[in-house]
């Protein structure tokens, strides 16, 4: 039982910091543009399509992940500069729809281009058998997984908390127009978030794609999660994306793992076999409201 | 954003139009069309659905992206019921209201602390909360959904026939318009109008925001729980996927495309887009590429949606 809630515990850390690399970038966008962007998961869908054909392309998982990551920022740089550039005017019914298209356009261009069928992506031939980690075996991609999650997460903690630019996009979080009277481009300092979101987008979709189907829709269930992530955490704030998104990561993992047999070990079977899966799908979202209902801003306002 | 336009000007043509719906199920046995009753029938439930976010949008400016969460919770409650014996379509259909409408409430009163970009993820993320729920109940058929035993009936009267459905439907999409233009016009709908427009002077006024702003919210996910009811009436099933956020986002599209804010503005984005798909699907299984560039279009360049093209004179 104790391993079993030890390895799970390592699962919900993986999930969650993957969804801390989508939540991210999106809780930035939101943050200082106060731009909603419904396409966020299309990136990650497309980002993990893009590492599945170059890896295949190179064979080699790595060369694949840096060229898909490399790719997918590209596509962010152009959409920044075509529509999203165009979008933060309007108002959120404007940009709700218009991201709605890009999600409509891209599953669909995905479809033609890939097919209906899931792509394989292989993990990396090194790491696929499983390690001994204190007196248990865990799959070593996962721990690789983990590896990445926190180096990223360590990295954007010093980038946005200790550097120059980390300072104006906080700035820009916390108050845009103050931020631009102080004489700093936002515009572009946007431009530069908005790729930096492409690529930890498509990052996390390389990642993850050898343990998941690629296929499309995969974006959608995701990007949801990263909206919980940030509902809880607070938008704008990098620090409440961390904490939301091993909140949300742990919460959801555990929950689905163990919820049943606790609830089997106290409620008649019948009941339990019927409430059990019920409730850990939506367990992450009772969380939201109970956060929600004594915290309207989330955990880590980033308008104070 | 405009105010509700009041169509009373145009009282001879609503009484024509009325006539020719009347008329339909049978000029389109006449020509031979009978497949399009249903289809008719599925744009009208559609227009109410619409309309229904349409209130809560564009009247009382809540920017909800959870809408299709009461319209499938109708469809579900509507199935529930019929297995259960409840077959009268006047009680089917206000349980299918009271339990969309309870929910709307739940959720209303959670989201609506929250503003902005706020409100829109959060009233998603209740949504999806449903969705999941429904996916995962084994009770309910999960994914495969809620398969309807037969149609409801009207005071003892089977609705089998596509035409008698058809009328059924429209008598409800024609109660609701008539309930929501009066809505519109009345104190109710001037006070959510105004806090649209400026929340903090009506707070300073001394009206209570939060309460009307719920009760709008109610209102629109109980009628979208009616559509939702009379939609699993139409195909025999409610499903999981009527619950679906992207369910939300393309009754967001019809509201939008039909015009944010105007009284009929719901019932035309709904002809429209499904028309649309319906010739469109005709021609390649890829059409959503040519929908999402039309959306993006109309986002870029027609922002207002059609109703605004014939209501040129209002503003």
């Amino acid at each position: 039982m104790t391993q079993l809630i030890l390895e799970q515990a390592l699962n919900g850390l993986q999930f969650g910091l993957m969804l801390f690399l989508l939540a991210a970038g999106l809780t930035l966008v939101f943050g200082i543009m106060d731009c909603i962007n419904l396409a966020h998961g299309s990136l990650y869908m497309i980002g993990a399509y893009l590492v599945a054909a170059a890896a295949q392309a190179a064979d080699s998982f790595w060369i694949g992940l840096a060229t898909g990551v490399a790719a997918t920022a590209l596509l962010g740089l152009v959409l920044e500069l075509t529509l999203f550039r165009q979008l933060y005017k309007r108002d959120h019914l404007s940009q709700v729809l218009a991201t709605f298209a890009l999600i409509l356009i891209s599953n669909e261009a995905v479809r033609l281009i890939w097919g209906a069928q899931p792509v394989m992506l292989n993990p990396p031939a090194a790491l696929s058998g499983p390690l001994e980690v204190g007196g248990f075996f865990y799959p070593a991609y996962r721990l690789v997984i983990i590896a990445c999650g926190l180096a990223v997460a360590g990295l954007l903690y010093l980038l946005v908390a200790k550097s120059r630019i980390g300072m104006w996009v906080r700035a820009g979080a916390a108050n845009r127009e103050m931020t631009e009277a102080l004489g700093i481009n936002v515009q572009g300092l946007f431009t530069l978030v908005f790729v930096f979101g492409a690529a930890l987008c498509a990052l996390a979709g390389g990642l993850l794609g050898p343990l998941l189907a690629v296929q499309v829709g995969m974006g959608e269930s995701v990007l949801i999660l990263a909206f919980v992530v940030i509902i809880i955490g607070g938008i704008g704030s990098i620090r409440g994306a961390l904490v939301g998104s091993l909140i949300v990561g742990t919460v959801d993992t555990l929950g689905r793992a163990l919820l049943p047999t606790l609830l089997r070990a106290t409620l008649p079977a019948d009941a339990a076999s019927t409430l059990g899966p019920a409730l850990a799908s939506i367990l992450i979202y009772l969380l939201m409201a109970g956060i929600l209902f004594f915290k309207p801003q989330g955990l880590f306002p980033a308008r104070a | 954003m405009a105010f509700y336009h009041s169509a009373r000007h145009r009282e001879a043509l609503s009484i024509g139009l009325i006539g020719v719906m009347i008329a339909l199920p049978a000029l389109l046995t006449a020509c031979g069309q009978e497949f399009y009753i249903g289809f008719a029938s599925r744009i009208l439930i559609f227009a109410l659905a619409a309309s229904s976010l349409n209130l809560v949008l564009g009247f009382g400016g809540m920017f909800s992206l959870g809408h299709a969460a009461f319209f499938g919770i109708g469809a579900y409650a509507a199935a529930i019921c019929l297995r259960s014996g409840i077959t009268d379509a006047l009680l089917v259909l206000p349980l299918a209201m009271a339990v969309a409408g309870l929910f709307a409430l739940l959720v209303g009163a959670l989201s609506l602390r929250t503003r902005g970009v706020y409100f829109i993820m959060i009233t998603l993320a209740f949504g999806q909360m449903a969705y999941y729920l429904v996916v995962s109940a084994r009770a309910w058929g999960g994914d495969d959904g809620l398969a309807l035993v037969g149609r409801m009936t009207f005071a003892g009267f089977g609705l089998h026939g596509e035409a008698a459905f058809f009328h059924a439907v429209l008598a409800c999409l024609g109660l609701s318009m008539l309930f929501l233009g009066r809505l519109a016009e009345a104190r109710f709908g001037r006070v959510i109008q105004a806090i649209r427009e400026n929340e903090t002077r009506m707070e300073a006024l001394g009206f209570p925001v939060f309460h009307y702003r719920l009760s709008c919210f109610v209102i629109g996910g109980a009628l979208a729980g009616l559509a939702g009811a009379l939609l699993a009436n139409l195909t025999g099933l409610a499903s999981p996927s009527l619950l679906q956020w992207t369910q939300s986002g393309t009754l967001l599209v019809m509201v939008i495309i039909g015009g944010v804010g105007y009284l009929y503005g719901g019932l035309l984005g709904a002809l429209v887009l499904l028309c649309l798909e319906e010739v469109l699907a005709g021609f390649t299984v890829h059409w959503h590429i040519g929908l999402g560039l039309l959306l993006l279009t109309i986002v870029l360049y027609a922002p207002k949606g059609v109703a605004a093209l014939f209501a040129k004179t209002h503003d």
